[in-house]
């Protein structure tokens, strides 16, 4: 039986500090153009923790607003708050800095995190209030450093300063003095996927209403690598995470392939679950700092907040069929295989038309398409365009090149099949995977039957190979009670096989 | 004149536009030498 | 423009001579296309890269412009790009690089 999607989670952790010191485009800005004035503006761009909770996409990521709902919010987003909007949704939380820094330490069982001590005081109690937030967790707070020990750390000794409200509160030692994959910057950016992994695996097992005992296996699939120089990306961040969350009979390993990479991760856990290897395994994401601000240059040339502000994470819970949850059809998988080539046309025929054609089915014949969810609001002022809309023009396209589809339905299908962009650009974080919360949602409500879900990977950036990847899947309600409406079941072809098998030995038997 | 024949071609492709192995097949068909391909990222 | 790949047009040209040397982009915005076409012409106009402040003035096109798409071999076309073209905004692509072009090329 197909594994079932149990349950997913979808947090985003608000840090503008780590926009200025940590994300890769503001490095780089300050080694090559130290005085730019990109620098001096950037942080009049970035926006309250209200400002983001507040902020439509993200309303939409921790799912107290709907694709749908956002479908109809005028363009851009950026301008349109939604007042009073909630902390907390229904399949995560967006975390404000300070709590999120808290959290970082929690995790951190090596002793690289300092926070001062008088930030510990201030802000422990309201890490303590979120409900998500257990005991065993709010333990391992420790009571925190001298100011002056952190500063002689940043100043002298390499590590990582931790900012809130633009003031150092903290920093992220290096964990090695001569092995830069231990390095304060390296062990910054683990640390913090490590933190929002957590936070991803203990919504997901609230969110699929199972005990933390249950997990077995957990698939970490972000883009990060943790090691020595002995074994740069030696990896398990999923292991790491999952004893922070408590889930203490479950095992664990990386998965790796850029954004292709949570794609990649669900049909794994799926196969695991459907050979029976195991019966629940969460597939995990955390955030990722280099990526934030990514495209701040263009934000602030145009006179927009800085966007790219928060840290995404999310955990999809898969498990064995409870008859009712939607299931993974492993029959249907799209494969970006290395002779697939990087035209366009090849790469989404070979995860769209071709897997589809192999079953026997169309294009149209897919409700709802997921493939990357970038926010854009966000790339498109950044010269990236809508990449979900690009996605589904290609996809409408090949369907009309197929014959699949009127031309004059093209201008329809996006709206029709596909969703607005709602993902903060973490890479791997909107491939695909943002719809799977709602889809599991729209499926048990009967509003679709099936989704695709997309997820795309650029392997060049490794400088490895000139390949691009990919892989899709798709989630279709359940079909455990499809044999009381004519379908067959499992054990009606079992009793069907047994039954021939008798009659064919009579007929043997008779022949003697 | 032909633009690209007998050049030495440099090419940027984008991963959501066109990425640049495509490009290189288009330029290859026109006799230009593709000295160096890449494609960006953005996302 | 990704500063490694600044780096790597700045050596070509300066390899090869800017004459000789054609960029070509596949960008999926006109104002990205454009973007990139002034880096390799007029400058990085970002002031990041090692093309800040040079003016290389080469030749630069959009793989779906008309001009060049001419000179390649239909069939190849057809099945590595011309699906896009349903895909991209091809006319301000072409505006917004024939801006370029007309403003900074050297060797057309």
């Amino acid at each position: 039986m197909n594994a079932v999607i149990k349950g997913a989670s979808y947090i985003l952790a608000h840090v503008p500090g780590m926009v200025i010191h940590n994300g890769s485009t503001q490095i780089t800005e300050r080694i090559v153009n130290p005085e730019s004035e990109y620098l001096k503006q950037l942080p009049e761009h970035l926006r309250s923790y209200t400002q983001a909770v507040e902020y439509w996409p993200n309303q939409v990521y921790i799912g107290n607003k709907t694709p749908g709902e956002l479908a109809e919010v005028e363009f851009p987003y950026y301008d349109k708050p939604l007042a009073g909007a909630d902390r907390y949704g229904k399949f995560g939380e967006i975390m404000p800095e300070e709590e999120f820094l808290l959290l970082m330490q929690c995790a951190d069982v090596f002793d690289v995190l300092l926070l001062e001590k008088g930030f510990v005081a201030a802000h422990k109690d309201a890490l303590a209030a979120d409900p998500i937030i257990t005991e065993d967790i709010v333990a391992r707070i420790k009571e925190g450093a001298d100011q002056a020990d952190i500063e002689r750390f940043v100043n002298e000794e390499h590590a990582e300063g931790l900012y809130a409200g633009g003031k150092l509160v903290g920093c992220v030692k290096r964990a090695h003095d001569i092995d830069v994959n231990l390095n304060a910057e390296v062990m910054h950016e683990n640390l913090v996927n490590k933190a929002s992994n957590t936070l991803a695996l203990l919504y997901a097992v609230r969110n699929a209403g199972i005990e933390k005992d249950d997990v077995e296996y957990v698939i970490d699939c972000s883009e990060e690598a943790c090691g020595d120089m002995n074994q740069r990306g030696g990896g398990n961040f999923a292991k790491a995470a999952a004893e922070i969350a408590g889930l203490s009979h479950a095992t664990g390993s990386d998965t790796r392939g850029f954004c292709a990479g949570p794609s990649h991760a669900v049909v794994e856990a799926a196969a695991l679950v459907k050979a029976g290897a195991y019966k629940t395994v969460a597939v995990t994401g955390g955030g990722c700092t280099a990526k934030l601000g990514m495209n701040g240059k263009d934000h602030v040339k145009k006179g927009l907040p800085a966007l790219e502000d928060c840290l995404g994470g999310f955990c999809v819970i898969l498990s064995a069929n409870d008859g009712v949850s939607p299931e993974v059809n492993l029959d249907i998988l799209g494969r970006h295989t290395v002779g697939t080539g990087s035209a366009p046309q090849n790469v989404i025929g070979s995860l769209v038309a071709d897997p589809l054609e192999r079953n026997g089915l169309k294009i149209t014949d897919i409700d709802k398409y997921s493939p990357e969810m970038q926010n854009p609001d966000i790339t498109k002022p950044a010269g990236a365009g809508d990449v979900p809309q690009a996605n589904y023009k290609m996809i409408a396209a090949l369907a009309v090149k197929r014959g699949e589809l009127e031309k004059k339905d093209l201008a329809t299908f996006a709206s029709k099949h596909g969703l607005v962009g709602f993902a903060p650009t973490q890479g791997h974080i909107p491939s695909g995977v943002p719809y799977i919360g709602f889809a599991r949602e729209d499926i048990m409500a009967g509003r679709i039957k099936n989704a695709m879900i997309i997820g795309k990977g650029s392997l060049f950036l490794g400088r490895m190979t000139n390949l691009f990847d990919g892989v899709s899947f798709v989630i279709q309600a359940n079909t455990a009670g499809d044999s009381e409406e004519g379908g067959v079941s499992e054990s009606k072809v079992r009793s069907m096989i047994a039954d021939a098998m008798k009659e064919f030995a009579a007929v043997l038997m008779a022949k003697e | 004149m032909a633009i690209l024949k007998d050049k030495k071609v440099v090419i940027i492709g984008d991963r959501d536009g066109i990425p640049g192995p495509a490009i290189a097949a288009c330029v290859e068909s026109a006799g230009g030498e593709v000295v160096f391909s890449s494609t960006e990222c953005f996302v | 423009m990704d500063l490694e790949n600044q780096r790597r047009v700045k050596e070509f040209a300066e390899k090869y001579g800017p004459e000789n040397v054609v960029v070509v982009l596949g960008a999926s915005e006109g104002e990205a296309a454009g973007l990139a076409a002034e880096t390799v012409t007029a400058g990085d106009p970002t002031f990041a890269g090692p093309l800040t402040g040079v003016q290389l003035g080469l030749t630069v096109y959009h793989v779906c412009e008309p001009e060049i798409k001419e000179e390649f071999d239909p069939d190849v076309y057809e099945d590595q790009i011309s699906m896009m073209e349903m895909v991209l905004d091809v006319d301000d692509i072409v505006n917004e690089m024939s801006a370029i072009r007309d403003e900074y090329c050297k060797y057309l």
